[in-house]
């Protein structure tokens, strides 16, 4: 739906039409997707568990893989959560800057994280306070990103975060001297001391550059990209590459009973930064790594 | 092999780490918040909610089970949160653990000095775990939500043996067998 913004409130006098989005369909939407990428995996995901079914060389690995693939057929198949850590919600949207929302947005994606959790049978793993630890129960506040983007479109991408493999995620702030090699021992170091906690066959999402805050929010979207795509950037994706490699040769294979599938892949978004600083941050994801969007 | 709860000395000590075990019969279920709850009443003495002798603990918080379903995807939780609650239960009888992930050497000590053992299942299958759960009751704390303790009834629930009495720890031994690179 397109209307007339008034051109009295434009101060040039011109006349500019806005898409008009409603709360009501923004709730509707994030209560479908929350429950739909709680009962289903990315095909770029499945894929990668298959492939990983494929390489590993331990037969207990291998095992380990057989039963994921099974756990996400019977989840699949039941409409039930792969994990039952359902996560916490983080969200990422992209406002286009000529839609105009009826009412607050970031009330209407909470109304419908309440809906999808309460209709889809999914774990409520949200508490108040990080020290009250008072659950409340609907799985509410979601975490959201906002971007402004240009255009006439809202997209909404939800990627529900378990606390296993969150809890192994850092951000460091390296010199610039420490270079490459300094982000790839940190990044070894980071998954080996992970062991089995974060549920490898994990992924793994680096941010390189930018500030404190920066960095740690690239390594979450890099988790976003789609695992079969190479970085356009051809020094980071042979650093990519460099990285798995080096992971799934430290044995710790599926659930950390040894092997050599470790990790599925390795994504790293990097972005200008200051001339004292190196920041680096990484995000690990399970192997039930959740995402889904919608553009409306 | 087969293996039916409660455990008695006799059972933790076939148990080899490696060993692949489908558990039988009834667990318990807890994680961070009822642990607190559990060694705050040790500390003060009074009586715990759950029986501990012979019984084995399941770090687990289910997704809620959908209508028609005793339980909701169901599977392992980290365990090393538990790490600094676990001896003391360890000390009261405690057998068995079911978790992910590895332990503090306080509680890998407790585990040989006292006999218990400590199992990993497969983090992540939640859904698959959950077709082993026949039945499924809590029995203290509801309001702690995911985190309440319950009563399992579990049949065939595939778990693998971590930690032994005889010191042996298979995230050790599985990772040096494929390692092939020193950091």
């Amino acid at each position: 739906m397109y209307f007339l913004i008034a051109s009295k409130f434009i101060s040039n006098e011109k006349v500019i039409f806005m898409r008009e989005i409603k709360c009501l369909e923004i709730t509707e939407a994030v209560a479908d997707l929350v429950k739909d990428t709680n009962y289903h995996l990315p095909e770029d995901v499945m894929e990668a568990i298959r492939l990983g079914k494929e390489k590993e060389k331990s037969p207990v690995g291998k095992e380990i893989f057989r039963q994921i693939l099974e756990n996400n057929k019977i989840a699949g198949e039941k409409e039930m959560p792969i994990c039952q850590d359902t996560g916490l919600v983080v969200i990422f949207l992209e406002i286009g800057n000529q839609v105009f929302i009826d009412g607050d947005i970031y009330q209407a994606i909470n109304d419908g994280v309440r809906k999808g959790y309460k209709d889809g049978y999914l774990r409520k793993s949200v508490v108040e306070g990080p020290f009250n630890r008072i659950n409340t129960a609907d799985n509410t506040p979601a975490v959201i990103h906002t971007k402004i983007v240009s255009g006439k479109k809202l997209k909404i991408t939800v990627a529900p975060k378990g606390g296993g493999s969150e809890n192994m995620s850092i951000v460091k702030m390296l010199k610039p001297s420490d270079g490459i090699e300094g982000v790839k021992n940190l990044v070894l170091k980071t998954v080996q001391e992970a062991g089995a906690n974060p549920c490898p066959p994990i992924i793994v999402g680096i941010g390189v550059g930018g500030s404190f805050e920066k960095a740690a929010l690239l390594a979450k979207e890099a988790l976003m990209r789609p695992l079969d795509d190479s970085n356009t950037d051809s020094t980071i994706a042979i650093l990519e590459q460099d990285i798995l490699e080096d992971i799934n040769r430290l044995g710790i294979g599926p659930q950390g009973l040894g092997g050599t599938q470790t990790a599925l892949a390795v994504k790293i978004n990097t972005f200008p930064c200051h001339i004292a600083s190196l920041p680096v941050a990484i995000n690990i994801n399970c192997h039930v790594a959740r995402h889904n969007e919608i553009v409306l | 092999m087969e293996l039916t709860t409660p455990l008695n000395d006799e059972d933790i000590k076939k148990l080899h780490a490696g060993d692949k075990v489908y558990l039988n019969g009834t667990i318990y279920t807890a994680r961070d918040a009822a642990h607190a709850r559990l060694i705050d009443l040790i500390d003060k003495g009074e009586k715990l909610p759950i029986p501990i002798k012979g019984q084995v603990i399941y770090y687990v918080g289910p997704a809620p089970a959908k209508p028609g379903h005793v339980i909701g995807s169901a599977g392992p939780t980290t365990s090393y949160r538990m790490d600094d609650f676990t001896p003391a239960l360890i000390k009261l009888g405690l057998k068995g653990m079911i978790g992910k992930g590895a332990r503090s050497q306080g509680v890998k000590d407790s585990i040989v000095e006292y006999k218990a053992v400590y199992f990993a299942a497969v983090g992540g299958a939640a859904a698959l775990i959950s077709q082993s759960i026949k039945k499924a009751q809590v029995i203290a704390y509801p309001e702690l939500g995911p985190e309440a303790i319950r009563r399992l009834e579990v049949e065939s629930f595939p778990l693998i043996v971590i930690n032994d009495i005889y010191g042996s720890n298979l995230y050790n031994d599985g990772v040096a067998e494929y390692n092939q690179f020193e950091i």
